[in-house]
């Protein structure tokens, strides 16, 4: 067995061992954890983009038009001082004001429009036939954003509409759980392969 | 004044131009908009974003020395700041190629601890749903049923169960479901919306922080 191996499988024991109750193994392979993965991010930044979007692009390529966001960069380490804290909120402002810039239309058209324009399609088939999948497809949506509407008392149609929604919401809240439980389940399965053959070899 | 230029009426000028430049170029297809485009979305972006990793790293680094002083949790402050520094570390001195340090630590620390702590969840899941699922209701009955169905016809019993209960999680999947969901995305698309719209007047001030 190699020393990767060998590690990886004491590691994933000393995780699973919180079945159990919080024990100190636990808290030691999670600090590990939590250390590791802020160095391996903070690596990858510093590689990915420090260095090749802003350092090796300012001082080899010549591109002073980066000077403007290493300058707002350097004023987010105002929050270090009290004097000096409102200096961040210009990289905030430029973040937010730009996202939501770009959050008007983009989330309109992707989240909005496009799903609308999936909902609006002919509910009868070519054969004269109540498609009864598009029907169901065009209540769900209806009723589920009658539900969302608290502009009015849920009273009356409003109210039947919103009843109808909670019964859609419901359905998706299910299946929901379902994908969860067994995404979860299937990365458990495979962490229990890994233990009973590459590290326990009891199984090939 | 000069405080109040500063403190708020500064940012939201900045915040309200940038706003209105990008959603301008949105609709544009023309060089210059697309290039203002590119540089306000990936490099100023991601360059201040990787500053406030930067700053992120700094204030785990102050809140770890200040608890191994207070001697509050020391040892396991003490491996965080070892596996925060042992990382950089490998980096500086073997790279982060296939088969660096760097990459081994990633692959037989962090990617088997990280699984095994999403894997773990499976087991919080199923124990919460087994305490919360209970069928005292239609609405809750509904829900039970939805999921019963997924995870039956997603398991390994499938082949041994009827082949319609494949057929019809399928179809509530794409139908039912598939209809709350859009109608959530579509809450979702208008809530952006307005709170974009919300930031970029002014009506939404809360991201400026509570001082005056």
């Amino acid at each position: 067995m190699d020393w990767g191996t060998l590690v990886a499988g004491v590691l994933t024991l000393a995780i699973l061992s919180f079945l159990y109750r919080d024990n100190p193994v636990y808290k030691m392979a999670e600090s590990l954890l939590i250390g590791v993965s802020i160095g391996y991010f903070l690596v990858i930044t510093w590689s990915n983009t420090v260095m090749d979007l802003l350092i090796v692009p300012l001082t080899r390529n010549g591109r002073w038009s980066l000077v403007v966001p290493l300058l707002l960069g350097l004023m987010m380490f105002g929050r270090f001082h009290r004097k000096t804290s409102v200096l961040s909120r210009i990289p905030i402002a430029v973040l937010i004001g730009s996202g939501a810039g770009v959050a008007i239309p983009a989330m309109l058209e992707a989240r909005t429009l496009k799903q609308v324009s999936a909902t609006v399609s002919p509910l009868f088939t070519s054969s004269g036939l109540p498609d009864i999948s598009i029907i169901v497809v065009l209540l769900g949506v209806l009723t589920t954003l009658s539900y969302f509407y608290f502009s009015r008392e849920h009273k009356g149609v409003l109210g039947t509409s919103a009843v109808v929604g909670t019964y859609f919401l419901m359905i998706f809240f299910g299946t929901t759980f379902g994908y969860t439980v067994m995404s979860r389940m299937s990365t458990f399965i495979g962490r229990v392969e890994f233990l009973l053959s590459d590290f326990l070899h009891v199984t090939q | 004044m000069v405080a109040f230029l500063m403190n708020r009426l500064g940012p939201q000028i900045i915040c309200f131009v940038f706003g209105l430049v990008l959603f301008a170029v949105y609709f544009s297809a023309h060089p210059v908009a697309r290039q203002i485009n590119t540089t306000v979305l990936v490099d100023y972006w991601q360059i201040i974003f990787a500053f406030t990793l930067i700053i992120g790293v700094i204030s785990f680094v102050n809140l770890s020395v200040h608890d191994i002083k207070r001697g509050h949790n020391r040892f396991y402050r003490f491996i965080s700041l070892f596996g925060l520094v042992i990382m950089p570390v490998f980096a500086v001195i073997w790279g982060i190629k296939g088969d660096s340090p760097f990459m081994w630590m990633f692959d037989n620390v962090q990617v088997p601890m990280q699984s095994t702590v999403f894997s773990l969840l499976a087991f919080f899941v199923a124990s919460a749903s087994y305490r919360g699922f209970r069928a005292r209701s239609l609405p809750a009955t509904v829900l039970l049923v939805a999921a019963l169905l997924t995870l039956i016809s997603r398991s390994s019993l499938e082949g041994a169960l009827p082949s319609f209960i494949a057929g019809t999680a399928d179809w509530v999947r794409g139908n039912p479901s598939m209809a709350a969901r859009r109608a959530i995305l579509i809450g979702i698309g208008l809530g952006s919306l307005t709170t974009s719209l919300r930031v970029l007047l002014g009506i939404e001030r809360t991201w400026l922080g509570g001082e005056k």
